[in-house]
C-alpha cells in the first residue's frame, strides 16, 4: 500500500515523514536559511549583563527588513515608545526561541529520522510558519496575489519561490490538520 | 437590631475597585495573508485552551473582520498573550479596551 505523501499520522501520537531526499534536502537548506535570518545580534559586550541575562536586549529596534518586521511586529498600534519596550524585552528571546524551532528540524533531517515526536510537532509547525511567512513577504503575498503568483512563467525568479511557498502550505495544513486538539 | 455595615458611604472605594476586575487590556489578533486558518485555530486553542467552536469562531472573526480580540486581563497577562502569539507568528497587537 502506498504511504500517505508528506506527514501522516504514526505511532503514539508521533507524525510520521514521508519525503523524497531532495524534498528532505530542500527542507534542510531552507531551515539553515530560516535559522540564520532570524539570529539574534551577538550581545554587545558592554550591555548591561542581568539585562542580557534575562533576555532585555537595549539594542532591539524595528527590524528594517520586511519580513522580520512581520515575524517580529509592533506590539502596540499607537504607542512607538511602549512597542520600543515591548521589544526590548521580549525580540531576543522570540528570535531564540525561532532559532531553536529551525534546529529542531535541522536535526531531524540530518540524522534521517523518520518521524516527528509529539513534542517537537511545535517545532516544525513554528518553522514551516515562519518560512511561509518569510517567503509571503518576499513574494508581497495579498489575500489575493494567490492566482496571480501561480500563473507567474517559469522564468518569472518569483515562480520558485511560489512553488515552494505552496508546498509549504500544503505541508503545513497536512501538519496541523494531523495534531489539532479534539 | 441593625446589621446595616459600620462603614460609612464614600469609604468603600467602588471605582478603583471596579477599575481592578474589569480585564482593562485586550489582545488583538489581526488578519494576514499568508496565516493558514487551520493553523490559526490550532493556536487558539492550544494556547489559550478555548473549544474547538470558540477557537473556530474567533478563526473566522479575524478572517471576515480583519480582526478579533482574543483575550483580556491585565497589561502583564495581555503582555505574555502577545509575544506567545509573535512566537507562533500569529500577527498581535495589545491595547487598553475601550
Amino acid at each position: 500500500m502506498a504511504k500517505a505523501y508528506g506527514f501522516a499520522k504514526g505511532r503514539r501520537g508521533a507524525v510520521s515523514i514521508n519525503l523524497d531526499e531532495p524534498e528532505r534536502e530542500l527542507l534542510r537548506s531552507l531551515a539553515r536559511q530560516i535559522e540564520e535570518f532570524v539570529a539574534p545580534d551577538p550581545l554587545d559586550p558592554d550591555a548591561d549583563p542581568l539585562a542580557a541575562l534575562v533576555g532585555i536586549d537595549e539594542t532591539a529596534e524595528v527590524p528594517d527588513d520586511p519580513a522580520l518586521a512581520r515575524l517580529f511586529p509592533d506590539a502596540f498600534i499607537d504607542d512607538d515608545e511602549a512597542s520600543a519596550d515591548f521589544r526590548r524585552f521580549t525580540e531576543r528571546s522570540l528570535r531564540e526561541a525561532k532559532v531553536a524551532h529551525a534546529q529542531v528540524v535541522i536535526a531531524a533531517l540530518e540524522r534521517g529520522a523518520s518521524d516527528i515526536p509529539k513534542d517537537q510537532v511545535g517545532a516544525w509547525l513554528g518553522f514551516l510558519n515562519d518560512t511561509r511567512l518569510t517567503l509571503g513577504s518576499r513574494l508581497d503575498m495579498t489575500e489575493d496575489s494567490h492566482d496571480a503568483l501561480a500563473s507567474l512563467p517559469e522564468d518569472d525568479p518569483r515562480a520558485g519561490l511560489f512553488h515552494v511557498y505552496d508546498w509549504l502550505t500544503y505541508l503545513q495544513d497536512t501538519l496541523v490538520r494531523l495534531v489539532m486538539p479534539r | 437590631m441593625s446589621i446595616a455595615p459600620t462603614v460609612a458611604p464614600g469609604e468603600i472605594e467602588l471605582a478603583a475597585l471596579s477599575e481592578e476586575t474589569e480585564r482593562p487590556w485586550i489582545t488583538l489578533v489581526w488578519n494576514d495573508p499568508v496565516n493558514l486558518m487551520s493553523y490559526v485555530t490550532y493556536v487558539f486553542m492550544t494556547y489559550f485552551h478555548y473549544d474547538r467552536a470558540k477557537a473556530e469562531l474567533l478563526m473566522l472573526d479575524v478572517h471576515e473582520k480583519g480582526r478579533a480580540v482574543v483575550s483580556s486581563g491585565s497589561r502583564e497577562e495581555m503582555e505574555r498573550d502577545v509575544t506567545a502569539m509573535h512566537g507562533y507568528g500569529l500577527w498581535a497587537t495589545m491595547q487598553k479596551d475601550s
